[in-house]
Formats: structure tokens, C-alpha cells, sequence
């Protein structure tokens, strides 16, 4: 068997022209389906994993928005005339949710916080502010945008919008990249640079809320309006540490029947940073 | 061969100390892990011959439809309503972590992260290793 290159080169040329032909043949062969269609038919079969899910709009129309879009308003007249009452708020967020306590504010973990009036509302005119307003802390959280420019830009779909409309985390996905907090223009996220079970000033293992996990290492945190919560049938806990007082008032923005649509029809109230097109769903009565 | 009569036993003598785990545990079956079960319930969320080889799909599972679809809804065994949820329906009767999971997974030789954050249930001996 000794072979010629140019027999060699005869048949590997005769064998590359088969391969690249055989497929248009068979194509053809499958009575006039192309093979697009063919494969996409295969994949929609009945019981198709996902088939229904992913189907897509007809006409290339946009999916109305039909689920609900929780929101929150925050009285904050309520706040000023009850002092300590923001802190109670801040607490039970935190002993609810496991969040480390550490002493340097780099290592700072905030889901709910308190910051000054022009920090909240820089958009807002700060000129002649009344004195009250002025020295004002204002509280603070994860403002669960209709339009969350952190879900865009995460990766990994580690952050997303869920069908309630809060912007949930799933920490099993974050890879901890922190493009989540460039995007947000509220800071309401939070790195854990240090393990949140560090024995040196972070929490008390012996006093958690053993109904809640804990975070590592590496992943960005954040405010999830309690959705462990509102699972049970709770409201937030923050909104519960306010007691009857409706200084905080939580549900569906998307419902015309729900509380948070009648105080928003009685009252004024401002968002945080409106001009950046996030449509934040925390509103704030000044 | 040059001084073939060291290099050769040697050899063997070599030959001998690598193999000498296989040889010595020859026909020696170690045991396999033990979990130990609780004791007042029978039936787990999955019959045995499914949840033991597959009980990290059912977590990735129910993980991925309480966080990504919201469906949080809860399910029954024998009467009892739980929540799909490790730390909370898991360990609620397989109250040890030590006794429980660790004992295939370090025979396995498998380190999952759950317990980074996912919290353990209290053990007696875990507030002794805190302290």
C-alpha cells in the first residue's frame, strides 16, 4: 500500500466535497422543511421542555407588564415626629436578615440606612431648605426600580426582577464582580469584603435569625423588600417595626385597590433621583 | 546492566512502598458512611432510592423555583407541611449536620458550599467547638 500524494490529495479532496455536500442533500431530502424550521420543529414538541415559557409574543409585540410592582412609601413627617423610630426600623431589618455589624464603614453592609436630606434628594433644590429638612435623616433602601439599571448590568442574572417586581438576589450565582453597584445610583448594595461570620466584629453566630441564611464572602448584598417574608404572608420587617403607625406604607404599585395607591393619591410625594429614568418604587412624603 | 544486583531489588523494594496501600487493604472493604436518620420520621420528601443519589438536584431545584419563579408553595409528607427549603425543611429532621451530611461528603470527598451561608442547625457540639 504505498501511496501517491496525488492520490492522496485526489481522494482527501473528493472526501471534503462529500462532507460539505451531504447535508444540503439530506436537507433536500426532508421534503422542502428547512433545516431551521426542521430543528425549531423538533423543539416545540408537546411536552418540550420550556416550550411554552419561551414562546414568544405575537407580532413581535411587547409582553404587557401584567404581574405586580411592589413599592413602598416612606412618611417621613411620621419619622421626624417619632424619633428612634428609623432606628427600630434599621434593627429589625438587620436581626431579620443576618447583616454583619462591622465597625470600619468599608466593610459597612447596608440594606437599610439612614443618610442626610440633600444625600436622599440631591436632584431636589437644596436652597433655602427649611431647618428641620435640613438637619433631617432620611431612611434609606433599595428603591426596587421598575427599571433597575443593576439587573442589566450583572453578568450573570444573579440579580433580576422578579415577578412581584422586587429586584431579588440569588447569591448562588454572584460571581462578586460589583458591576451591580457601579450601576446603581442609590448605593443600595453592599460587597461583603470580609466573611460576614468573622469572628472579629461580624455577627453573632449564637443570635441569628435561624430562619435566614448568611452571606460569604465575595457577594453583593442588598435590600430584597423581604420576600422570605411576604412568602409567609408577613410584611417586611421594617414596615412591621413601625407598628400601626404608617410611617411606612408597603404593596403593589400596580394595583388601583391597594393601600399604597391611596396614600399616593392623597399625598405628594418624591422619588429619589427620578431624572435617571430608574422609576424607583420607594416614594417619600416630605 | 551495571549493578543490576541493587537497582533490581531496589526496584522491587520501590515497587513494594508505592503499592503498599493497595496490597495491605486488599480485600479489606472500607466501611461505607453511615447517615444516621431520625428516628420519628420514615419518609423523606423523596423515596431513598431517588433523594440519595439525586437530593442535590431537588436543592438546585427548589432553590431555583423559590428565588427565580417565586413559587414558594409549600408540600406535604405524612401530614406535615415544609417549606422547600434546606435550612429550613431539611435540617428541621435531620437536625445534624455533623451526622448527617458530613459523613457522605467526607467519605466522598466533596465539599459543598452550602453551609457559607446556609446556616447549620445548633448542635451541642458545635457551641463547644465555638467557644
Amino acid at each position: 500500500m504505498d501511496k501517491k500524494r496525488r492520490e492522496f490529495l485526489k481522494i482527501a479532496g473528493i472526501s471534503t466535497l462529500a462532507g460539505l455536500g451531504a447535508p444540503a442533500v439530506v436537507d433536500r431530502l426532508v421534503s422542502g422543511v428547512s433545516p431551521l424550521a426542521a430543528r425549531a420543529a423538533v423543539e416545540v414538541q408537546p411536552g418540550g421542555h420550556g416550550a411554552e415559557s419561551q414562546a414568544p409574543a405575537e407580532h413581535g409585540a411587547e409582553v404587557v407588564p401584567t404581574g405586580k410592582q411592589y413599592g413602598m412609601v416612606i412618611d417621613v413627617r411620621k419619622f421626624i415626629a417619632q424619633p428612634g423610630l428609623a432606628d427600630e426600623c434599621i434593627k429589625a431589618c438587620n436581626v431579620s436578615h443576618n447583616i454583619p455589624q462591622f465597625p470600619d464603614p468599608k466593610d459597612e453592609i447596608k440594606w437599610i440606612w439612614l443618610t442626610g436630606h440633600e444625600n436622599a434628594f440631591p436632584d431636589n433644590s437644596q436652597y433655602h431648605l427649611s431647618e428641620t429638612m435640613e438637619n433631617n435623616q432620611v431612611l434609606v433602601l433599595c428603591n426596587h426600580c421598575a427599571n433597575p439599571p443593576c439587573v442589566r448590568a450583572c453578568p450573570t442574572k444573579a440579580t433580576f426582577k422578579d415577578k412581584n417586581g422586587i429586584v431579588a438576589m440569588d447569591y448562588h450565582r454572584c460571581i462578586g464582580c460589583r458591576f451591580c453597584m457601579a450601576a446603581c445610583p442609590y448605593g443600595s448594595r453592599s460587597f461583603n469584603w470580609r466573611d460576614p461570620r468573622d469572628p472579629q466584629g461580624g455577627l453573632d453566630m449564637n443570635n441569628l435569625n435561624r430562619l435566614f441564611p448568611t452571606r460569604m464572602r465575595g457577594v453583593v448584598e442588598k435590600c430584597n423588600f423581604c420576600v422570605e417574608r411576604l412568602g409567609r404572608g408577613e410584611e417586611p420587617a421594617c414596615v412591621a417595626a413601625t407598628g400601626g403607625s404608617k410611617a411606612m406604607v408597603f404593596g403593589d404599585l400596580n394595583d388601583p385597590d391597594s393601600e399604597i395607591r391611596q396614600v399616593l393619591k392623597q399625598n405628594y410625594t418624591v422619588q429619589r433621583k427620578p431624572s435617571l429614568g430608574t422609576k424607583p418604587s420607594v416614594f417619600y412624603i416630605i | 546492566m551495571y549493578d543490576s544486583g541493587k537497582i533490581i531489588p531496589g526496584l522491587i523494594i520501590f515497587v513494594l512502598i508505592v503499592t503498599f496501600p493497595i496490597w495491605f487493604n486488599h480485600g479489606v472493604a472500607a466501611d461505607p458512611p453511615k447517615a444516621e436518620l431520625p428516628k420519628d420520621k420514615k419518609q423523606c420528601v423523596l423515596p431513598l432510592s431517588e433523594i440519595r443519589p439525586n437530593h442535590m438536584k431537588t436543592l438546585n431545584q427548589w432553590r431555583d423555583e423559590v428565588l427565580r419563579t417565586e413559587d414558594r408553595s409549600f408540600f406535604s409528607v405524612e401530614g406535615t407541611m415544609y417549606q422547600k427549603s434546606l435550612q429550613n425543611a431539611c435540617m428541621q429532621c435531620h437536625v445534624s449536620k455533623k451526622k448527617f451530611c458530613d459523613v457522605c461528603h467526607t467519605y466522598a470527598a466533596v465539599t459543598p458550599y452550602c453551609w457559607d451561608c446556609h446556616l447549620e442547625p445548633v448542635e451541642e457540639a458545635t457551641k463547644e467547638d465555638v467557644n
